[in-house]
């Protein structure tokens, strides 16, 4: 781990500067800075989306996996409930439908001039933030409820992380292959 | 240079790219990539200018401190990045209706715009509830084998999906 890199925190801007700038540019140059490419993913006619997702689900995961088998990163798991992440996710559905970008997309799409984009979704979801922000403290007790902290599959299931990243990496690249078979 | 003044790149390139991304932030940052954080800084520090410290106060912004972090940043590097590549390929314009919904829904600016207000708003009041969005549960989540994101990533879709689906063959139909 390099925890001497890690603790300098303006260099970490900078760095967090300059990844943004290359997941922008992969953004905009993969299309799903467009609200036609993400809503024809939602009405199921372009799986572009789904494409760069999971392509990059799995990129990530085989390398990230090694990098942590190498002692030099280690994971970051999201915790989770089920009071916190189904309705959650389920209100953030709602809105991915409705706005047709989601946070990253949405910025990256006013690069390139959307403006419903930047007056509708960027302004709305600062309201949206600020809103749970307010109403946090009252929320609490069903963010609380069902909580599994955390976890991950491979510690659910109490195997290495290989023996759920491989069976998934091979699913997702079939998934992938069918895709394009079927000419979607 | 032509590959940078391209419209298109594959899906998988553009996949593959941003899962070595993911790779550089966790050996470089220790922290995985994502987006929905910058949004709760950012109307913490906009809440301050208007309202003044206690907003500090709130137990949410004590959690999430109003200030430019690393994925702030990186949030202000996507929108430099999405512009330099669509100047590049010269796609730059301002757009106010997009194309499919002009031709499904109507070509009105003030409905689309209250559409992705409203959007915009479920879409950031979710992530929050959710703790993360399509890019800190959609991907850093699931490529850590995470529950939570596996969980919300399938939540996003099942959300989304329906919702276009209603939006499109339901109400505009």
């Amino acid at each position: 781990m390099l925890t001497n890199l890690h603790s300098k925190n303006g260099l970490q801007l900078l760095l967090g500067l300059l990844l943004g700038i290359a997941f922008g540019f992969l953004l905009q140059k993969g299309g799903v800075t467009y609200y036609d490419v993400i809503i024809n993913q939602l009405l199921l006619k372009d799986f572009t989306v789904v494409k760069i997702m999971l392509t990059a689900m799995v990129t990530g995961m085989i390398g990230v996996h090694v990098l942590v088998g190498l002692g030099l990163a280690q994971l970051h798991p999201k915790p989770g409930s089920l009071g916190m992440t189904i309705p959650g996710a389920l209100i953030f559905g709602v809105g991915f439908g409705l706005l047709g970008y989601c946070p990253g997309t949405a910025v990256a799409a006013v690069g390139h001039g959307a403006a419903d984009a930047l007056l509708g979704g960027i302004v709305g979801m600062l309201l949206g933030a600020a809103a749970f922000a307010a109403v946090y403290p009252k929320l609490k007790p069903t963010l609380a409820k069902g909580d599994f902290g955390d976890l991950t599959l491979p510690r659910l299931l109490n195997v290495n992380p290989w023996v759920v990243a491989i069976p998934v990496v091979i699913a997702v690249v079939g998934l992938l292959w069918w895709l394009e078979h079927a000419g979607l | 240079m032509e590959v940078f003044t391209m419209e298109r790149w594959s899906p998988y390139a553009v996949g593959i790219g941003i899962g070595v991304l993911s790779w550089i932030a966790f050996v470089l940052s220790n922290k995985p990539i994502g987006c929905s954080t910058a949004f709760v800084r950012s109307a913490g520090l906009l809440e301050r200018f208007f309202r003044g410290g206690k907003v500090d106060k709130k137990p949410y912004y004590q959690q999430f401190k109003p200030q430019v972090d690393w994925e702030w940043m990186l949030v202000l590097g996507v929108l430099i990045g999405a512009l330099a590549s669509a100047f590049l390929a010269g796609q730059f314009r301002w757009v106010w209706v997009p194309p499919v919904w002009a031709a499904e829904i109507g070509t009105s600016p003030v409905a689309r715009w209250l559409v992705a207000l409203a959007g915009g708003f479920c879409v950031g009041f979710g992530a929050r509830w959710a703790g993360g969005c399509t890019s800190g549960h959609g991907i850093s989540g699931t490529l850590q084998l995470a529950v939570s994101s596996w969980i919300a990533a399938v939540g996003f879709f099942v959300g989304g999906i329906a919702t276009a689906m209603i939006l499109y063959h339901v109400i505009a139909a």
